[in-house]
């Protein structure tokens, strides 16, 4: 166990400096740069850092400890990482569990996720909380050349990160009673399990057009999460809306709910610093109950340019923003947050059962 | 679903006095629940025999009774006060116990009787009850431990059988796990079998395959009546299974499981309380889990808040009790909003970016004879909470918090205890669970022993031995630096991994204000971080603040007035939930004369470590460098001007501090005149000039000046260290021989930094001990115009000797003249005007004859502030609290906050409660050294009413039928006559020992047995009290032990009673009491009656 520390800094674009530890892989040129977002979830650091969703994204973790049970490759989310670097306040030095099968730091280096350690992270979620997301670099370059990357940044809004994170060629998943068609905009392994319970699945890229999918004859068609800004997943919205109208139940979740939405002229806007954690409480319109779930999303339907089209079926309680519909002339629902969770509650599971229930035709 | 207007009258169930398993948490909860159902409109009826807690404060209930907690009693409440409901799960296992003794006599829960409202008697039964349980938790597809149920020897045999050894024995229906243990061998087994049965009001016992070594979690979960369920808080055990969870140290959010883990872990917990039913509010599931495979089982379920739902509320920040209060009237979750953001519901799962460490209290060193290894059954008499940002900071401020002279994970003149073990002893050592596990695992990491090698001996998760080596590998790293030559960097990296400035001074053979100064000059200074429910996610509007060493501070500027009040850290005997009372009332009263009020505690069980309180809450250590820190950074939010520090209200903790605060700063009694009355010489010279006499005596640092003085004032003498609470390490000795080792006991103590220990600053006490005398106490308040009031004259039940905290002691005194009162009173006077006090004093008298001796003088709260407050309707602690901040007691009259006190009419009766029941191998002699870990009190019209009552609500079975075993020593024997003759009056079989049965006899009373002395039996065919007691012959023990000489034949009877659940006294005054009592109350019915009643409110 080598306790050499390299000392590293990280700066916001607004010129906010922390100084911290390097963790993980070292970047090339010295430094890390990307929106920098802060998510809640006391367990479940893999699953975050391996969610495709989190593409250009800089992720900061606010549960202080992180690396204690290791990780394995049964828990992560896609074949890879995505997002630019991991920001937290202490790495542990040895992991403790039985599943483990490596470090977090060692999968950091294997993944070649830089991170930066040491950091008070109440104060940057603070910052974050206030100004909202913003972009920021670390690294062991100057603080000048890490504020000049940050301000260079493209950040996530405006830009195409889809294209970076989707399957290249499509491929079958799973044995259930139903065929599945699932548009992989950056899919969660999670997700495909869920679905995979259910259903034949075939995954297949975000460019895929309504007329290659409804050539396979799907029962459903199932539209996934995925990072960024849902205004630049081009094309998607047009095939959305092809497939639905051909009356294919479908059901989409986090960036699916938004392209859904967008496919039948609902608008999105990006929230301040967007919802990221395991303890949001929603309201489900139909029944009441509130659902404790895992959230991850910076963008936003707005649920008055739906009001024409569909029925709002879930509510968050925390902010009041949409997080659920169902189209009133179609067989199409949709949820914001993630019901399939991994990591968060299981509280909201149900959705899977309901989307079979939609193809069996009830 | 709104608040329900069906019902509007509510019954509230307190738990009674402070016990070991049950402390102030319920007092929190009661409090929490008082205080929302009134401010929902509802009617609230209080039953709580606890005088010392804040809910029984008349404020909180439309009517409370201070009463004994039994199904008697509470159904003469219920029939008085008709409530349509009962809420018995805010109040411990007691609450729930009486709810369901109430239930099967039809009282409540059934149709036209109070609705049981939280949880019911089903969802009770099934938590409660350990085969239900099981059988619940199967039928839904959770594993529990392989186990069966039995109510006899012989069931358990074929249980064991099935199962095979080791097992552990739980009972069911007992709180804090008495009676509970693990088997590994037969003997065991029979021995554990035969207490559980004991120890069980249903005499059922589970026995369960052992997974002793598994990991341990909790789980604290919410439900509402629309089935929304939430998980507060996640708990994960430093300890292994195999300490009960109160004895652990526990750590929150639980550390090692992965997602997949945990999520598998919440969906057992939801199912759980789903399944068990309870329909609202909070309960507790434990887990244990195979480290090997992560095979989990379900250990148990509370269907009720629980102390860790006290420290899940503190924890997070999320008031478990007052939403579960809510809930039980109607609401759900998601209608009611989060009290810290206020902006979002509390249907949510608060988390974290902190780390919280829980670390238990132990009492062994006042329990001779107890083994003071850990096991399933709880011993601890109260914790400590810290919060750091990581696990080591958290560890090593809780370490300290304990305030037992650690400074934290050693590193300190603690840690040379170790010295003579070599590695093999002090690993065998750590092995087992005791309270010295934590530092002699520090020790071993720091020997190089390894964190696996640690665990293969501790079981201990390799986590967190990672964490505390990193810990130790600073310590190594810092340990070739001066204090002159550290830098920024290795300062602050050492205060992130929460070493203290004193820890630091002992590393580099250096002091601790160097180190400050040092650390000040660097710039590492601590910043104060919010306690928020949602890891910043919102804006928080609470302040509740912990330090830690990190960028920024979170603390908010304000321009008002600010006062702080320095608690009374954990609890522990001597020192308890009356300082808490004291302290929150001090926030409450100054509150409403517009200070802003600023309270520094690290109990998580306690009410002034409720969020709402006061104005701003410091959850930390009370070392002088936690509170120097909570001075300094409260004048820097008030743009310079420094705060009032309050000191005298939580106990010897802050009085400790006292001299090392800026003495301009304290409010109230300056430090000078604290030292004064501490200060022996200086205090001699007082009462010599006030000319009020004192038994003769002296001070000495060495055993030659003890025994010097000794001779000059003759033996006995009554040896007791300075500075400290509840009499640790007083004695009575006899001769000179128990003087030396009395002495070089306490200088053993001294050099180890531990309570009670002898040094030259802190030398020892010898005066003449007054045998016979009656001990009287007296709490008054004087203001700065030279007002002194009375609040209350205290005549103790048992003589001197016995410790005040110990004896019961009556309101109005009973026996003394009223010359004698009215000399107490100005004796009090006057030396409140010598010391020039400003607040309260506590005045010990012994009154011998015609002389009044004073005792001692405590400028400060005492132990009996509550108690007085509800025998006599003054509210002591909050006229004190303004007197201290510069009102008058005239003012505060015309204000109206001051009353006349409220006399005539009734008697109050305060009770000690003993924890000897958990502990059979102890004497229960009560002595000058305090044991008691809580106190009730008993109201009625006449004193022998009002004692029976406290001797009912302490839970002393007094007799009604059968034989009474008398034993006494010579100077008792003619009040024993006295006692004898009306226990025959009473219809009950008198037996005595040969000397006390033939004293009666010369006096006409001839005994209906005589039973045999150990000594004298042998070989003779004389009855033996032991074996008479463990018979079922005897059904109430007086044995009043002899001052010197041979005590073996008393404490051998003592324990026999104990362990045989046959209630004692050890006093001749208390049976005298008792008798006269019972006297009494066969001429009318119990009657009861609130203290608003009695106050004329």
């Amino acid at each position: 166990m080598s306790n050499a520390i390299t000392e590293i800094a990280l700066v916001l674009e607004d010129g906010s400096v922390f100084e911290g530890e390097a963790i993980g892989h070292v970047p090339a040129n010295g430094i890390a740069v990307g929106e920098v977002v802060f998510n809640t979830t006391l367990t479940g650091y893999q699953e975050v850092m391996t969610d495709p969703s989190y593409a250009g994204q800089i992720i900061t973790f606010t549960t202080s400890h992180i690396g204690n049970y290791g990780t394995t490759h049964l828990d992560d989310e896609s074949r890879g990482t995505f997002a630019r670097g991991v920001i937290v306040r202490d790495m542990a030095r040895r992991e403790s569990n039985w599943r483990s099968e490596q470090s977090l730091d060692a999968m950091l280096k294997a993944h070649s996720l830089p991170g930066i350690a040491g950091i008070d992270t109440r104060r940057l979620t603070r910052i974050l909380r206030d100004s909202g997301s913003l972009r920021g670099a670390f690294g062991t370059a100057d603080q000048a050349s890490l504020l000049a990357a940050a301000k260079a940044d493209s950040g996530t809004a405006g830009i195409d990160l889809v294209s970076q994170v989707t399957t290249p060629a499509a491929y079958n998943y799973g044995n259930g009673k139903f065929k599945v068609v699932a548009y992989d905009f950056g899919i969660k392994s999670t997700i495909l399990s869920c679905l995979a319970e259910i259903a034949t699945v075939t995954v297949v890229p975000a460019s895929t057009t309504a007329e290659e999918v409804l050539a396979m004859a799907p029962q459903g068609v199932f539209l996934s999460n995925g990072p960024g800004d849902p205004e630049m997943v081009g094309g998607a919205t047009a095939a959305i809306r092809a497939i639905v109208e051909a009356g294919t139940p479908t059901f989409g979740i986090c960036l699916g709910h938004q392209l859904l939405s967008r496919a039948f002229d609902g608008h999105t806007f990006k929230l301040p610093f967007g919802h990221h954690g395991g303890n949001h409480p929603v309201r489900n319109l139909a029944t009441g109950a509130v659902e404790i779930t895992s959230q991850n999303h910076n963008f936003c339907v707005d649920p008055d340019s739906l009001a024409a089209v569909a029925d709002i079926t879930h509510l968050n309680l925390n902010d009041n923003t949409n997080e659920g519909m169902r189209l009133k002339s179609h067989r199409a629902f949709s949820v914001q947050y993630h019901p399939e969770a991994g990591p968060g509650p299981h509280d909201s599971r149900y959705l899977f059962a309901q989307f079979a229930e939609m193809m069996e035709g009830k | 679903m709104p608040r329900r207007n069906d019902i509007h009258n509510i019954l509230i169930i307190g738990s009674g006095p402070i016990v070991i398993g049950q402390a102030c948490e319920f007092d929190y909860s009661g409090t929490q629940a008082c205080r929302v159902l009134k401010s929902e409109g509802y009617r609230v009826v209080l039953a709580n025999s606890n005088p010392a807690t804040i809910m029984t404060d008349p404020d909180f209930a439309d009517r409370t009774y201070i009463e004994p907690l039994t199904p008697e009693i509470l159904a003469k409440i219920i029939e008085r006060e008709k409530p349509d409901a009962v809420l018995p799960t805010l109040g411990g296992q007691t609450g729930l116990n009486l709810a369901m003794a109430l239930y099967e006599q039809g009282l409540v829960g059934v149709p036209g009787t109070p609705e049981l409202i939280g949880a019911n008697a089903e969802a009770i039964a099934t938590a409660e009850d350990r085969d239900k349980f099981k059988q619940a938790m199967i039928e839904i597809g959770l594993n529990v431990p392989k186990s069966g149920v039995a109510h006899n020897m012989e069931e358990s045999l074929a249980v064991l059988e099935e199962i095979g050894l080791p097992v552990i024995i739980r009972p069911a229906y007992i709180l804090g796990g008495r009676g509970t243990g693990i088997a590994n061998t037969m003997e065991e087994f029979l021995k554990i079998v035969t207490d559980g049965l004991d120890a069980s009001p249903i005499r059922e016992i589970l026995i369960e395959t052992s997974i002793v070594g598994w990991k341990e979690y909790e789980l604290e979960v919410m439900r509402d009546k629309a089935d929304n369920c939430v998980i507060i808080c996640s708990i994960e055990n430093f300890d292994p299974m195999g300490v009960h969870t109160g004895d652990s140290i526990t750590v929150a959010p639980a550390q090692t499981l992965s997602d997949v883990e945990y999520q598998k872990m919440r969906d057992a917990a939801l199912a759980c309380i789903r399944r068990v039913g309870v329909e609202t509010g909070g309960s507790n599931v434990q887990f244990a889990l195979n480290p090997a495979n992560g095979e989990m089982v379900v250990i148990e379920m509370n269907p009720r808040v629980s102390r860790s739902s006290a420290l899940a509320s503190k924890a997070t920040g999320f008031p478990i009790a007052k939403i579960a209060a809510k809930l039980a009237v109607g609401y759900t979750l998601d209608e009611i909003p989060n009290d810290i953001t206020r902006a979002t519901p509390a249907s949510f799962e608060p988390t974290i970016d902190y780390v919280v460490t829980k670390i238990p209290r132990w009492a062994f060193e006042k329990l001779p004879g107890t083994s003071g290894i850990l096991g399933t059954q709880m011993q601890s008499v109260g914790e400590a909470m810290a919060i750091g940002r990581t696990f080591p900071e958290s560890l090593q401020k809780g370490l300290r918090s304990l305030e037992q002279g650690r400074l934290g994970l050693n590193c300190d003149p603690g840690e040379s205890l170790y010295d003579s073990l070599d590695d093999a002893a002090l690993l065998a050592k750590a092995a087992i669970a005791t309270p010295e596990r934590i530092f002699q695992v520090g020790e071993a990491l720091r020997r190089g022993m390894g964190v696996d090698r640690v665990h293969e001996a501790t079981k201990i998760d390799v986590w967190f031995l990672d964490q505390m080596q990193i810990i130790i590998d600073e310590r190594h790293a810092m340990a070739d630096i001066k204090v002159q030559n550290v830098t920024r960097a290795q300062m602050r990296r050492a205060k992130r991994l929460g070493f203290s400035d004193s820890q630091l001074a002992y590393l580099w053979s250096s002091d601790e204000m160097t180190v400050r100064a040092q650390r000040e000059s660097l710039g590492v200074i601590p910043t104060y971080k919010t306690v928020d429910t949602c890891s910043a996610e919102f804006a928080a509007e609470t302040p509740y603040h912990y330090s830690t060493y990190e960028d920024e501070t979170e603390v908010r500027h304000s321009d008002r007035p600010r006062v702080i009040i320095l608690g009374s850290g954990p609890n522990r005997i001597g020192q308890g939930i009356e300082f808490d009372y004291c302290c929150v009332h001090s926030s409450f009263a100054l509150r409403d004369a517009g200070f802003e009020t600023v309270m520094v505690n690290c109990n998580p069980e306690t009410v002034s470590t409720d969020y709402d309180t006061s104005d701003r809450l410091y959850f930390e250590p009370l070392t002088r460098e936690d509170v120097l820190n909570v001075i300094a950074a409260e004048t820097i939010a008030s743009g310079g001007v420094a705060p009032k520090v309050i000191v005298s209200l939580g106990g010897q903790t802050p009085l400790k501090l006292s001299g090392l605060i800026d003495p301009a700063l304290i409010a109230g009694t300056s430090p000078h005149s604290i030292d004064l009355a501490e200060d022996r010489e200086k205090w001699n010279q007082l009462c010599n000039q006030l000319s009020i006499p004192q038994p003769p005596g002296g001070t000495a640092v060495t055993v030659d000046e003890a025994k010097v003085i000794a001779t000059r004032v003759g033996f006995p003498v009554l040896v007791r260290p300075s500075y400290v609470l509840g009499g640790r390490a007083m004695q009575i000795v006899h001769d000179q021989d128990a003087l030396q080792r009395a002495m070089e006991q306490m200088a053993s103590d001294g050099s180890l930094g531990k309570e009670g220990g002898l040094s030259a600053e802190r030398p020892v006490l010898i005066d003449r001990f007054l045998e016979d005398a009656t001990e009287v106490d007296v709490d008054a308040i004087r203001d700065h115009t030279g007002e002194v009031l009375i609040g209350g004259v205290m005549e103790h039940v048992e003589e001197a000797g016995v410790h005040s905290g110990d004896s019961a002691c009556a309101i109005p005194p009973q026996t003394l003249p009223a010359w004698v009162v009215e000399v107490i009173s100005e004796y009090t006077k006057s030396i409140a005007t010598a010391l020039d006090v400003r607040g309260l004093i506590n005045v010990q008298f012994a009154v011998l004859g015609t002389t009044v001796y004073v005792i001692e003088a405590n400028p400060r709260a005492s132990r009996t502030v509550p108690f007085v407050a509800k025998a006599t309707g003054v509210p002591l602690a909050k006229v004190a609290s303004r007197v201290m901040l510069g009102a008058t007691l005239e003012e505060l009259r015309v204000e109206g906050l001051l009353t006349p006190p409220v006399s005539g009419g009734h008697v109050s009766v305060k009770e000690a409660v003993l924890p000897f029941n958990r502990f059979p191998e102890v004497d229960t002699a009560l002595g000058p050294e305090m044991r008691s870990t809580g106190e009730v009190m008993g109201i009625d019209r006449t004193f022998g009413r009002a004692f029976v009552k406290s001797q009912t609500a302490a839970g002393t079975v007094l007799p009604t039928s059968g034989m009474v075993f008398l034993s006494l020593n010579d100077g008792d024997k003619p009040a024993g006559l006295v006692v004898a003759k009306r226990l025959r009056d009473l219809g009950l079989g008198v037996a005595a020992t040969t000397g006390t049965a033939s004293y009666l006899a010369k006096f006409g009373f001839p005994v209906d047995r005589v039973v045999g002395k150990l000594s004298e039996i042998e070989g003779s065919t004389m009855d033996n009290a032991v074996e008479l007691v463990a018979q079922g012959a005897i059904s109430f023990v007086v044995n009043t032990p002899h001052g010197r000489g041979s005590r073996e034949d008393g404490e051998a009877i003592r324990k026999a009673a104990n362990s045989n659940r046959v209630s004692s006294v050890t006093t001749v005054e208390a049976a005298l009491a008792a008798v006269n009592g019972l006297w009494e109350q066969r001429l009318s019915e119990v009657e009861v009656c609130s203290l608003q009643e009695y106050h004329g409110r």
